[in-house]
């Protein structure tokens, strides 16, 4: 249920023992188990992250919903918007689980110190970005996602699972409008090339994180990234090094921009017969440490759009809740 | 601005879906609302968006009442020792095992 | 006209009867993806994502009902142009929505008015349509009428809430249906074609359902503790192509991707 009361640790250790056994057998871990702090912690900082992400992530698209070019394409972003803030509001359920509240998690975005993905801290400069959003950004988010349909915690797990399943319409729909877009005219199709070429580093870097292991960055990089996910690892919460994942990605899409006659913006992306997978310029971290910079035009955009929707907004939400307690007291005056 | 008023403070209401027929309503996940029918609202919107489900129920959060895990052993401990609710704790009825059962 | 009826007719000139028909579906079309666009503005900046969520459900809803009408407008009225045709390709002066449906947003309140006029007003006349002579138009008010009593029950929701919510919202709501009740009118306008088409027995004329509709608005205005508006005046002009200033920009930005990439698809 939402609002759960932590089972009293009667016994820490053994307490510890059971969670650890479950975790082990693969099992979930339900809202009323026994957690450890840190696993704690470490799901609702994951999960609030993914719902701001989601929410914000709804910015870029939705500023193309009044000029998509054709009524068929205008009903798809709207249902793909739609479900973003759809998965906002499930994981934000989910996070609700483990005692927080998402009042509490939304101001902390609205303040700063909680962040959305830093992938959304670009433009959608032309019509073609929401294509190569959805193939690339969401390409890359079912890859990271997948897995989490078996992540240890039973309503993350949940969530994930209505999420993936709504994910593949957005990765297929974007590779559809890149698709109409590259066998449309020739200002159309440089359109397309030109959104793939700023989107690419986005999604190939911001979406799987940092560096984790020796062949996705430098030693000192790998260490530090390799710490955060041996926990997540361990815990069952992650299922994988965001370098894997990583990897993942870039095999699925190569093909994919073949198929399209588009050029991924790499020129060190070639097929490795040795390792069976497609080499491709490891992600820099000083690259990387800048685009999550909150100093950017864009960083600073998202958080102001989303503040002041919610500012704009408080006269609405004071009505409601002015509007329910004088039913409430009615309805009680009328039982009594 | 009034606590009431925060985004996402309205009370919690947990969300249950019939998706088809022959099913039970089962639990999806929780909104947050001021009342009953913006709840429902909430719920058709954000759980309903495809398929054709058949019916919805919103349940206040707090008006779920719960076994709580310290309890867990005196409500469900009894069932675990009571191997002769399951019909493999006998003999089968055929040579095939469970086959010559009448239900299955 | 009861047991037996053709098929509509395709690909020919279109006689007087299916212009007729054509220019109430574009109409109805025009209204329904002219409301859809400004509900569009909102998304992102709804007062919680759960109304993002709402509004885009909406949205999506008016913009399928405007495909279906447009598609069939351009069949019918012998030009063969497609729904994007109609909706991307044509002027200002050619559209032909109430004035209502391009009413710019305002506050949540004014949207919520507008909503409410809408919402009533396009379940009563689907409703009617679902009981014509006209098969395909009758299956589409069938389906559209459902998905806008939905619609009502939001905008009836909303102003019963900020009707009955703090002192502001009571206010807001007050301002919005003043600013948006001179609009309603036109829904109901009746002209030439109209009377053709009700004279013929094609099609209901909207004019029917005006009073039910007064009927239905004033309960929920009524029953939230509002008062009706009695505008002074009322505005015309949009099924003539006669729009507000603010409908330029609006198209402008509808049809902008479109217009800048000549002969592309999409």
């Amino acid at each position: 249920m939402t609002a759960p009361t932590a089972a009293p640790a009667v016994d820490a250790d053994a307490s510890l023992a059971r969670f650890e056994e479950l975790i082990a057998a693969g099992e979930t871990i339900e809202p009323r188990d026994w957690m450890p702090d840190g696993y704690r912690r470490m799901l609702v900082r994951q999960i609030a992250q993914h719902a701001h992400s989601e929410i914000i992530g709804m910015q870029p698209e939705g500023a193309w919903l009044t000029r998509a070019p054709s009524l068929h394409r205008k009903s798809v972003l709207l249902a793909k918007v739609q479900d973003e803030a759809g998965h906002g509001l499930y994981l934000y359920s989910a996070a609700e689980t483990l005692g927080v509240d998402r009042a509490d998690l939304l101001d902390a975005l609205h303040h700063g110190r909680q962040r959305a993905s830093a992938t959304f801290n670009h433009p959608a400069l032309t019509w073609a970005d929401t294509g190569a959003i959805a193939w690339l950004t969401d390409g890359a988010a079912v890859i990271n996602q997948a897995p989490l349909c078996r992540t240890s915690y039973g309503p993350y797990a949940r969530a994930m699972r209505r999420v993936c399943q709504e994910e593949a319409f957005h990765v297929r729909q974007g590779y559809d409008l890149m698709r109409a877009l590259c066998e449309g005219t020739p200002e159309q199709r440089e359109m397309a090339q030109d959104a793939v070429d700023r989107w690419w580093l986005p999604a190939v870097a911001l979406m799987f994180g940092p560096p984790d292991t020796e062949a996705g960055g430098d030693a000192r990089t790998a260490a530090l990234g390799a710490a955060v996910s041996r926990r997540a690892l361990a815990w069952g919460i992650k299922r994988h090094t965001n370098d894997e994942l990583r990897q993942r990605f870039v095999d699925t899409c190569v093909p994919q921009a073949e198929r399209l006659g588009l050029t991924l913006p790499d020129p060190a992306i070639r097929w490795n017969e040795e390792r069976g997978h497609y080499d491709f310029t490891p992600v820099d971290w000083d690259t990387y440490r800048e685009a999550l910079g909150d100093d950017t035009h864009w960083a600073r955009q998202r958080v102001a759009h989303r503040r002041a929707a919610h500012e704009d907004g408080t006269w609405v939400r004071e009505a409601a809740a002015a509007y329910a307690a004088r039913t409430d007291d009615t309805a009680r005056g009328e039982d009594g | 601005m009034s606590a009431a008023a925060r985004e996402g403070a309205p009370a919690s209401w947990e969300v249950f879906l019939r998706a088809r027929r022959g099913l039970a309503h089962q639990h999806v996940g929780s909104v947050r609302a001021v009342d009953p029918d913006a709840a429902l609202a909430a719920a058709r919107d954000l759980y309903t968006r495809r398929g054709d489900p058949l019916s919805l129920w919103v349940v206040r959060s707090d008006a779920v009442h719960a076994a709580s895990p310290d309890e867990h052993d005196p409500y469900f401990a009894g069932a675990r020792h009571k191997p002769y609710r399951h019909p493999e704790h006998f003999a089968p009825l055929t040579e095939k095992g469970t086959e010559g059962d009448h239900h299955t | 006209m009861t047991t037996t009826r053709e098929a509509p007719p395709r690909h020919r000139a279109a006689p007087a009867g299916d212009a007729d028909l054509a220019t109430l579906l574009l109409r109805l079309g025009d209204d329904a993806l002219v409301l859809g666009q400004r509900l569009c503005q909102w998304i992102t900046w709804a007062p919680t994502v759960d109304e993002d969520l709402a509004l885009s459900n909406i949205a999506l809803d008016l913009i399928g009902h405007a495909r279906v009408l447009l598609t069939r407008a351009g069949r019918l009225d012998g030009t063969g142009r497609t729904e994007d045709d109609l909706a991307f390709t044509r002027p200002e002066r050619a559209f032909t929505n109430v004035l209502l449906a391009e009413l710019p947003n305002g506050d949540f309140a004014a949207t919520v008015a507008r909503q409410l006029a809408y919402t009533h007003y396009a379940v009563l006349y689907y409703e009617a349509l679902a009981g014509c002579a006209d098969p395909e138009l009758a299956a589409f008010g069938a389906r559209a009428a459902k998905e806008v009593a939905f619609h009502r029950l939001h905008a009836d929701r909303w102003t019963r809430t900020l009707a009955g919510g703090t002192a502001t919202s009571a206010r807001r709501l007050r301002e919005g249906l003043e600013r948006v009740w001179p609009y309603t009118a036109e829904l109901f306008e009746e002209d030439a074609v109209l009377r053709r088409l009700t004279a013929s027995g094609t099609v209901p004329s909207p004019a029917g359902v005006r009073r039910a509709w007064e009927r239905a608005v004033a309960d929920v205005l009524t029953g939230a503790g509002l008062t009706v508006p009695a505008p002074a005046w009322t505005a015309t002009g949009g099924r003539s192509g006669l729009h507000t200033e603010e409908f330029g920009p609006l198209l402008a930005e509808l049809q902008s991707v479109h217009r800048q990439f000549p002969g592309g698809t999409w």
